[in-house]
């Protein structure tokens, strides 16, 4: 099965960007569905073989709706869920053989922001302490001026006053929230970032200083990110390339230009058209797709878009297309698509 | 805008007893919406949105919520000045009817969604006539078979207006079993059953995936435009205004800072608000750019306009007093003593 | 220290919380200076037989009992017995419970499953029965007794914070921290353990209560102290036999259970209100 355009493709768009850092392999993570005696009747594919490579700086958006395996593919890669199936390779180290506290050990260097960064700090600690905590478990040999000195100098990067190492969590705006995110994980010196839907639930105003910031903090770190959301147009503004899944496959990924300017896979293409664009057509006028997303514990055979696709044939029941590189910056997983 | 005016909130004034003292979550505010118009209501969260789609509801939590002045007209009677007992029987439900953002936590998860149905045909039905529902006593709440059964036939033809597949077997199912996007259209299709000439949307799709938005929000615009029903559509959400709105009014820490039809709006912001909002759009213009500083408490908010700490056009005047309305032309207009104009003509962004 | 001042402001104006919290410290302060306010200090363990079953007045104020004794004094020194076994025996259940049930929730595997069914197994029994059974076989001892009533209580912790952990487990935050790289251990502690510690205080608080009474049932039923202890439960199955006559004899020990008892119930209740988190938050979200 071919997952992936060429690196070497990637590499005559961005020699510059052509070292891979993370390259996931196969990842598949199924949850168990139990009945009500804990007997288990089937499997939910949360994220189903996904293959793709992230080359050092850039950023890798991953789109698609609400239950289509995006945050459980960013928490697998994390290994805050241990895969089912497949392997991450970090940094050209595999994390496969490792237990998993092991494998966070060597991960160091990969880090998770999560969605909701209040609710990701300890309510009961004070912002300092949880700045400190990072360093308390990675660099032991750090004394607590050393540390106090990073954190200072995260919050300077996230554009936070120090006075608000005093706070409680519940005290600062949800912006402020998601700058102390990242200046948690920053303290670790990270390379690569995962970012689980940094903009959701912020306002317009807040959502624009806080994509200003990632862009300001990646150029100063050195720093490739994982971009998960479900915001094409924010994808669309700052992602060099995007995944687009859809029931716990990657559908079509690419060039984000590309992929937006002329998407293959015909999910893309809704997902595409679904979004509105200020100024532009409305969507209300022209919008096709019908229905909503199967059931992800009982997928429909074959293409799993099949359901909802105005194309869809008969072969398209029969066997899951794979992912065809078939254009130059992009791949699409549809037999149709040309 | 429509020239027959069917709700026209003047001058509202709403505060909040809080531990802090009394926030004063309204500062004045203006509306008005024709019969059959779509009127976006947009601002940033806190910016007092919903406290005005919930004061004209008449739903404001009642021991903390005050309302210190103003007047609500629908349709040429002052809410304000009408007891509890008329705008529950009447009003609400019958003539103003409204869809939550969140319809999961608005049906009650021990009934079925067809229970549900006929429980507020049986109080709301549009063959009630004002003069019966206000007189509502427990005698006259016999619910009659005729009736019931034309009740339940509007139920079926509603069911499939807002398009959802096997009306019969959904009726039968509680609200935990069917999806969100299913849900918001049950929600919809309820809000329109009583035929009434108002609907308050409070944020309708914003918990809902960009595919299921746009179905919703093409089935309210064709189902408000049908009816000729008018629709208050509260939203943090720029590109859903631009979608269903005839006209779109922005607020900003509980003012109203400008009202413009939906491409006036986008094409010639005259708010420094409404500016800086449209810039933070993303693949804007010179996008990313954001607002500097934070709204405002409402305990002790800034005098005069509540941007001005934020606004880099802000004098004397704007610290001191609340500027009143300029009228711009064809329906937009601005309350900012520094408006700005033709000078600052944007291009319609494309 | 911003938290202290919190606290005792929650507590004026949460006046039933602060009924519970004046009973219960001056129950403390009675236990330590009962040697002072006693007006009979040495009654305790000496008899007045003169002076037997006297009602209340100026020279005995809850009267006498039936060896001559001043029944004021006798309670105040009971409640020095009913603090140290309520101490002692709700602590050493706190710190075998909360262990286990942290342990227990914060693992998934076969040896949760038996911590928790061995709990189980001590739940299953209701836990008066169990303590006089192994009263009974231990003999009447103050030792026994705190042994007894801590034996058969710490499931009940066990229960609690086992479900608290699962709960706090799922938090993002502790996730994170895990995602982090922090050992279980730092996890249990550090970011668990503070987060459902106020189920455990109040419980605690709440427990003393249950385990007063508990304790003064062994007393009445002849496992506690042995006499002359002035142990209260004791003290009343004494009166029995010259009740309805000697009526201040089983009243005022009777009233001074029922005081304690409820003193734990209103402070346990209070800080439940005061301790909850969603309250706490509540201070800052105002509009």
């Amino acid at each position: 099965m071919t997952l992936e355009p060429p690196i070497s493709r990637v590499a005559t768009d961005r020699p510059e960007t052509a070292k891979p850092i993370l390259d996931v392999l196969s990842l598949r993570k199924y949850f168990p569905i139990r009945n009500a005696w804990g007997r288990r009747k089937g499997w939910l594919k949360a994220v189903d073989d996904v293959s793709f490579r992230v080359a050092k700086g850039e950023i890798l958006g991953v789109v698609g709706e609400s239950g289509c395996g995006k945050s459980t593919l960013g928490k697998t890669i994390m290994g805050i869920h241990q895969p089912s199936d497949g392997d991450t390779i970090f940094e050209g180290r595999s994390t496969a053989n490792y237990d998993p506290g092991q494998a966070r050990k060597l991960r160091r260097h990969l880090q998770y922001a999560y969605q909701d960064p209040g609710a990701s700090l300890d309510p009961r600690w004070k912002i300092r302490r949880s700045l400190h905590e990072p360093m308390i478990i990675h660099q032991p040999e750090l004394d607590r001026d050393q540390r106090a000195e990073r954190v200072s100098e995260m919050m300077r990067a996230v554009n936070l006053p120090e006075t608000h190492l005093d706070l409680y969590p519940h005290e600062i705006s949800g912006g402020q929230q998601r700058r102390v995110g990242l200046a948690r994980v920053l303290t670790l010196n990270p390379s690569l970032i995962i970012l689980d839907e940094p903009t959701s639930g912020l306002d317009l105003s807040v959502q624009a200083t806080i994509l200003t910031l990632f862009m300001d903090l990646k150029r100063k770190f050195d720093l490739t990110y994982l971009f998960i959301s479900h915001d094409l147009s924010i994808v669309r503004m700052i992602c060099d390339r995007v995944a687009v899944m859809y029931l716990g496959k990657v559908v079509e990924i690419g060039d984000t230009e590309i992929i937006f300017s002329n998407p293959k896979h015909p999910y893309t293409r809704s997902l595409l058209s679904a979004v509105p664009t200020v100024g532009g057509r409305r969507v209300t006028d022209d919008f096709q797709l019908e229905g909503e997303p199967p059931n992800p514990g009982n997928m429909p055979s074959g293409c799993r878009f099949r359901t909802r696709c105005t194309m869809a044939q008969a072969d398209c029941a029969k066997a899951e297309p794979p992912l065809r590189a078939d254009w130059p910056g992009q791949s699409a997983a549809c037999f149709l698509a040309e | 805008m429509t020239g027959d005016t069917l709700l026209r909130v003047s001058d509202l004034k709403v505060s909040f007893q809080t531990e802090a003292g009394s926030a004063k979550v309204l500062d004045g505010v203006n509306l008005t919406i024709g019969r059959g118009e779509i009127l976006g209501l947009v601002g940033e969260s806190g910016c007092g949105k919903s406290t005005l789609a919930r004061s004209v509801l008449g739903i404001l939590p009642k021991n903390a919520a005050r309302i210190t002045d103003g007047t609500i007209l629908f349709d040429g009677e002052n809410l304000l000045e009408r007891n509890e007992a008329y705008l529950a029987r009447v009003l609400r439900g019958r003539r103003i009817s409204f869809v939550p953002q969140d319809p999961f936590s608005s049906f009650s998860p021990v009934f079925s969604i067809g229970d549900q149905f006929m429980e507020l045909m049986k109080w709301k039905s549009p063959e009630i006539t004002d003069a019966q529902a206000a007189a509502r006593t427990i005698l006259s709440s016999r619910y009659g078979r005729a009736r019931r059964r034309r009740d339940a036939e509007r139920v079926m033809e509603m069911l499939s207006a807002v398009q959802l597949p096997q009306p019969e077997a959904i009726l039968r199912k509680y609200p935990h079993e069917v999806s969100g996007g299913q849900r918001q259209r049950l929600m919809i299709a309820m809000a329109l059953l009583t035929e009434p000439e108002l609907i308050i949307a409070d944020e309708p799709t914003t918990a809902l995936d960009v595919t299921i938005q746009a179905q919703i929000l093409k089935l309210l615009k064709a189902l408000a435009a049908e009816r000729n029903v008018a629709v208050l559509f509260t939203t943090h959400d720029l590109g859903t205004a631009w979608e269903i709105c005839d006209r779109i009014m922005v607020m900003y820490a509980g003012q109203d800072v400008e009202v413009a039809g939906s491409a006036d709006f986008f094409a010639r912001p005259n708010h420094p608000y409404t500016d800086r909002l449209l810039a933070s759009l993303p693949g804007a213009e010179g996008g990313l750019q954001g607002i500097p500083g934070n709204i405002p408490g409402f305990v002790s908010p800034p005098g005069g306009c509540r941007f001005h700490p934020r606004c880099d056009l802000a004098s004397d005047a704007c610290r001191t007093t609340r500027p009143g309305v300029t009228a711009l032309g064809s329906g937009h207009a601005v309350r900012c003593h520094h408006p700005l104009g033709t000078q600052f003509l944007k291009e319609a962004v494309t | 220290m911003e938290t202290i001042r919190f606290i005792l402001r929650k507590f004026f104006e949460d006046k039933v919380a602060l009924v519970g919290l004046v009973i219960i410290t001056a129950l403390v302060l009675v236990a330590i200076f009962a040697g002072v306010l006693a007006t009979h200090p040495g009654d305790v363990s000496t008899f007045h037989p003169a002076d037997r079953l006297q009602g209340p007045s100026l020279a005995h104020f809850f009267g006498t009992d039936r060896m001559g004794s001043d029944i004021f004094s006798r309670i105040l020194f009971g409640a020095r017995i009913t603090i140290t076994i309520a101490v002692i025996s709700v602590g050493l259940s706190v710190l075998i419970g909360v262990p286990i049930g942290l342990l227990a929730g914060y693992y998934n595997g076969w040896f949760s499953d038996l911590l928790m069914r061995v709990s189980d197994i001590f739940l299953a029994v209701p836990q008066i029965v169990l303590a006089i059974a192994i009263a009974q076989t231990l003999g009447p001892a103050i030792e026994n007794v705190i042994l007894a009533l801590s034996l058969t209580y710490w499931p009940f912790w066990t229960r609690l914070v086992y479900a608290e952990t699962r709960a706090c487990k799922n938090e993002t935050f502790v996730e994170a921290s895990v995602a982090l790289g922090a050992s279980p251990f730092r996890v249990i502690v550090l970011h668990i353990l503070p987060n459902i510690s106020s189920g455990i205080i109040v419980r605690t608080t709440l427990g003393m209560g249950s385990t007063i009474l508990t304790a003064a049932v062994l007393g009445f039923l002849g496992l506690g102290p042995p006499a002359p202890s002035p142990e209260w439960g004791r003290t009343i199955a004494e009166s029995r036999q010259y009740l309805p006559n000697a009526w201040w004899y089983a009243t005022f020990p009777g009233l001074a259970i029922f005081m304690v008892v409820m003193g734990f119930n209103l402070l346990g209740d209070g800080l439940r209100d005061i301790l909850d988190p969603r309250i706490r938050r509540s201070k800052s979200n105002d509009r």
